[in-house]
């Protein structure tokens, strides 16, 4: 062993503060390292001082670092120094003190020298990417977000794996890359999205994605008419917040993560069965709790009163369904009865827990003869029937007085193994008669929030795909929908008009195209009624000795049509020009375009929707309604098309995915989503353009999923360089733009044939 | 042909077990008394078939049974000629069967049917009682002791799929459900033998599924999957097992409800 002066003469750094902390950190050093390992532990902290960065780096990395060797291996001290230094050369020489804290969390998650390496690989590519880069060169600039991350890590590392840290750090270097202040607080947590990223990432079974089951478990179970409201555990960091019922409904937690099994037995309950031990606990206390009055009651006596009505509901609610008590036992803690009981400390809740495991578990192996006599009066008394909350109320009343200690009311309270996660706090159960300043669970009234006249309907939000990313960025784009306003009718009756031989040949399609209602099938062998023709036929074909034809019957077969048609227009600001070599603007052709086809529909008798839609920017996307799909192609109609104006930018992906949605709502067999658009996808708030493409690709994948096929009549000449990205093989380039009219009905025609 | 037809082959030789919900049985036999056609309304496996089983076994007459389905047409009710070595035949067909030699004739699920098919049994459902083969050029007179029962699910909330008025306004209806737990414990436990502990946590687990009906599920448990679950398990077979392959499985394809309907069975049949 060597001598604490011998080390102290290795150590080369003269901070007094470092100084005297550095016995204490060589012993804490003892308790995980080797010699050699204290050696190069002492050498790691000379180098950190020859950086020259002040005695703050060298305090953290002698906290620290021990700990980390501890876990992932005394090797692990040479890479982290070596990165240390690297880090001080770098212009993020200020995150030094911020990295070295870091390490112990890090270490502590990640267990293995592999993983930590990615840390550390992660914390370069965190430096590099946030950096600001002049002509492509960033080494000579200061992230501003690196500090943060470092300091938002140790948070992280409580809620995500490495892989979901990476995926978050992804979406703040994409989401923010010309706006390092937004930056900087998405890396300090500070910002809504990125608490929605985090919660994305999170381990666990997410209360969103259960949600379904969750309602079925209570419809089927219990009863349904509660609401549901997850609130986080991952931003309340001081107290944790415990599931309640009140009137709005149950309060629960939005994760939970899979209990793994303990040695005693208990645990071994995945995430979404413990939302159900604790639905089916607040479900047996909306049964069967009724209110008690508080104010007689010391806190302690309230205590033991609730545990008793929890375990009386629960009871209850075994009797009906027995499986319930296999549930409830793994997640209840059992405390150990014989503890080392210490002076001063409140045992209180350790008793209670006791007594509660034994009112739940009939195999406890409790003997302490109080308890067994509580727990033998309250099953007698449950077998007795009827019981109610009152009698709870005597019961914990008397457990208390029997058996209260001094020490109960310290301020140390034991509370290992005293927490039963999957009960509620019990609030609906007591009632406070005089006003206290104590224990109020209202909430202040918010004032109602102002809203905006323009829009009467509340937007509808929106994912966009980072292709980059590769995930959604969820609800980022707002939909405000509008009825279009009205215009002169008349003038697309002058429209239609000036395309009356056309339409005189579209007539003659779509009379030939036109649904009837019965067609016969014939040459049937077995049918619903004779064919009298083929069957005389094969009469004779018998008697003459020739092989008859034995299809002689005949049937009918329906021939209705059920399609539904939403034609989505792209009315940007674009569409307001004139063309080359046309007289008129490509929106005044898509008006007359638009109007002959909505005609023809009309015609086949197909439900038609038509919308248009323009952006501008994420938070402002409009789509305008001009045609529902079970209203008729009259004045009304006619007025709004004809009053049809471009503005604005084309953000395609949400446009779709809300056309998408009403025309998933139809009830037909074929749905089809016709684009009418003259550009690629842009917005003013996006830089890369193939982003906005990449997300109409997308959209159009998920209509593909729900059965509706898209199809995009594009009239800019230069579309087959991105069409093709978006819609595959589903589209159609009208580069004679003033044949549109023409071309329109006749593409639907072929499209719906 | 038609006239050395056997009616006897249709009747109901052994008595079929039925647990009266209410009232149903007097009201059954008045309606047949004054020969009135009956309309049985009820979610499916809720006992409808086997009423009009028993009823039939009751008052003593034969009974033929149609099952609709949308393919079918009027011909296959009426009858239809068909062709043999001399020419063409006439077939008759069930309906027309049942019209001539007093059976009751029930069209199960008659809604599947198409509408244009229903409305060939318009005349024999009022006071004329008669049969009109058009193809055949006969007018069949209804037997005395014929009668028509239709069934229909209105479960189906299909506007394709209803009947229409005029159709329905001939009919005196009876309204079926599912029984109430105690008595569907007794149909399952008497159905099957099995002990009445066990059907009554089978019924429980039924009514627990009943209640998803229409947020994710067409129809809860029927009556009929909780007896075949009981046969299961009167073979032997462990009850959660028996209680996935008979409740679960046939009826949902969705993982959320199938989720919850086991854990709904282990919560009910724990140890």
């Amino acid at each position: 062993m060597t001598a604490p002066s011998e080390e102290r003469q290795l150590l080369q750094c003269k901070f007094s503060r470092v100084q005297s902390v550095f016995d204490d950190c060589i012993a804490n050093a003892r308790r995980y390292m080797s010699d050699a390992g204290i050696r190069s532990y002492i050498e790691g902290a000379n180098a950190i001082n020859r950086t020259g960065r002040g005695e703050e780096p060298v305090l953290v990395y002698l906290e620290e670092m021990p700990q980390v060797a501890g876990l992932l291996g005394e090797s692990v001290i040479e890479e982290v120094v070596t990165f240390t230094r690297t880090l001080a050369k770098s212009p993020n020489s200020k995150a030094v003190p911020n990295f070295l804290q870091t390490l112990a969390s890090a270490a502590r998650a990640l267990e293995s020298i592999e993983l930590f390496r990615e840390y550390l690989q992660l914390v370069v590519d965190t430096a590099v990417r946030t950096s600001p880069k002049v002509h492509g060169i960033d080494a000579m600039y200061t992230s501003p977000c690196l500090p943060d991350f470092l300091d938002s890590t140790a948070h992280l590392f409580g809620q995500l794996s490495l892989a979901g840290i990476r995926n978050w750090v992804d979406y703040g270097v994409a989401a923010y890359p010309n706006d390092p202040e937004r930056q900087q607080e998405y890396f300090r947590l500070k910002t809504p999205d990125s608490h929605a990223v985090l919660q994305r990432e999170r381990h666990g079974t997410l209360f969103v994605e259960h949600e379904r089951k969750l309602g079925m478990y209570l419809r089927a179970l219990w009863q349904d008419d509660v609401n549901l409201y997850p609130y986080s555990l991952a931003f309340d960091e001081l107290r944790k917040p415990v599931p309640y019922l009140n009137q709005q409904g149950i309060h629960l937690p939005d994760v939970y993560d899979d209990l793994p099994k303990q040695e005693n037995g208990t645990g071994g309950v995945r995430g979404i069965d413990r939302y159900r031990a604790l639905l089916a606990h607040i479900s047996a206390h909306r049964l069967w709790t009724t209110k008690l009055v508080a104010d007689n009651l010391s806190p302690f006596q309230r205590m033991s009163v609730e545990v008793f009505e929890d375990s009386r509901v629960e009871w209850l609610a075994m009797q009906r369904l027995p499986g319930l008590r296999a549930l409830w036992c793994k997640l209840h803690p059992e405390p150990i009865d014989y503890i080392e009981y210490i002076d001063g400390v409140s045992y209180i809740r350790q008793r209670l827990a006791m007594l509660s495991r034994a009112l739940l578990d009939p195999q406890h192996k409790y003997t302490h003869p109080v308890i067994l006599n509580y727990v033998a009066r309250f099953h007698a008394l449950m077998a007795g029937g009827n019981t109610t909350t009152k009698d709870m109320q005597t019961l914990g009343v008397q457990f208390i007085a029997e058996t209260r200690q001094a020490s109960d009311s310290s301020s140390k309270v034991h509370f290992e193994d005293t927490v039963v996660d999957y009960r509620d706090d019990n609030r609906l159960l007591w009632q406070f008669i005089e006003a206290g300043d104590e224990e109020v669970f209202e909430e202040r009234q918010r004032p109602p929030e102002e809203q905006e006249d323009e829009f009467t309907v509340p937007p509808r939000l929106y994912p966009e795909w980072d292709y980059g990313a590769e995930h959604y960025r969820p609800d980022w784009v707002s939909v405000y929908e509008h009825l279009h306003p009205q215009g002169n009718g008349s003038e697309i009756d002058r429209l239609l008009d000036k395309h009356k031989a056309l339409a005189k040949r579209l007539q003659k399609i779509i009379d030939l195209l036109k649904p009837q209602n019965k067609v016969r099938i014939r040459y049937q062998e077995e049918g619903a009624e004779l064919d009298l023709d083929v069957a005389l036929r094969s009469l004779i074909d018998l008697k003459s000795g020739a092989q008859p034809d034995p299809r002689i019957n005949m049937s009918h077969r329906h021939d209705g049509r059920s399609v539904a048609v939403s034609l989505l227009l792209d009315l940007s600001a674009s569409l307001g020009d004139v063309p080359e070599g046309c007289s008129q603007s490509k929106l005044e052709l898509s008006q007359e375009a638009v109007s002959l086809l909505a005609w023809a529909v009309e015609q086949m008798g197909d439900p038609l929707a038509i919308g248009g839609f323009h952006s501008d920017t994420r938070h402002n996307v409009r789509y305008w309604h001009f045609k529902g799909y079970r209203e008729h192609w009259g004045n009304e109609v006619k007025a709004r098309l004809a009053n049809m104006r471009a503005e604005y930018s084309t953000r395609m992906g949400a446009a779709i995915r809300h056309a998408g949605h009403y025309l998933a709502h139809q009830q037909a067999d074929k749905k089809l989503l016709l684009i009418l658009t003259d550009g690629e996808p842009a917005d003013i708030d996006v830089s890369d353009a193939r982003l906005l493409i990449e997300d109409a690709h997308k959209a159009v994948q998920e209509m593909d999923q729900q059965g509706i096929y898209t199809y995009c009549i594009n009239l800019d000449p230069g579309a087959d360089d991105y069409v093709a990205d978006i819609f595959g093989k589903h589209y159609a380039v009208i580069d004679n733009i003033a044949r549109l009219p023409e071309r329109l009905p006749q593409l639907f025609m072929s499209l719906v044939k | 042909m038609s006239n050395h037809f056997d009616i006897k082959q249709y009747e109901v030789a052994k008595e079929p077990f039925y647990q009266a919900q209410g009232k149903e049985i007097a009201l059954y036999e008045a309606a047949y008394n004054a020969r009135l056609p009956v309309l049985l309304k009820g979610p499916t496996g809720c006992g409808k078939s086997r009423f009009v089983e028993y009823m039939a076994w009751r008052l003593q007459k034969p009974l033929i049974t149609v099952a609709c389905n949308e393919d079918m047409t009027a011909s296959d009710l009426v009858g239809r000629y068909l062709l043999d070595a001399n020419g063409t035949t006439w077939i008759d067909g069930p309906l027309t069967l049942a019209a001539r030699h007093g059976a009751i004739c029930y069209l199960d699920e008659v809604v599947e049917a198409r509408q244009d098919t229903t409305v060939v049994i318009h005349p024999l459902t009022d006071h004329r009682r008669t049969l009109p083969l058009d193809k055949k050029g006969e007018l069949v007179q209804a037997h005395k002791d014929f009668q028509l029962v239709i069934s229909y699910n209105p479960g189906y909330q299909n506007l394709m799929k209803d009947l229409k008025q005029s159709t329905k306004q001939r009919f005196a209806g009876l309204e079926f459900d599912y029984a109430k737990a105690e008595v569907e414990t007794g149909i399952v436990s008497k159905e099957t033998g099995i002990s009445t502990e066990v059907a009554a946590k089978l019924v429980q687990i039924g009514e627990a599924a009943r209640k998803l009906k229409g947020h994710g599920l067409d129809e809860g448990i029927s009556t009929r999957l909780l007896v075949y679950a009981a046969t299961l398990i009167q073979q032997g077979i462990e009850t959660t097992d028996a209680c996935r392959m008979a409740l679960v499985c046939p009826i949902t394809d969705d993982a959320d409800i199938r989720d919850t309907l086991e854990h709904a069975i282990d919560a009910v049949f724990a140890d």
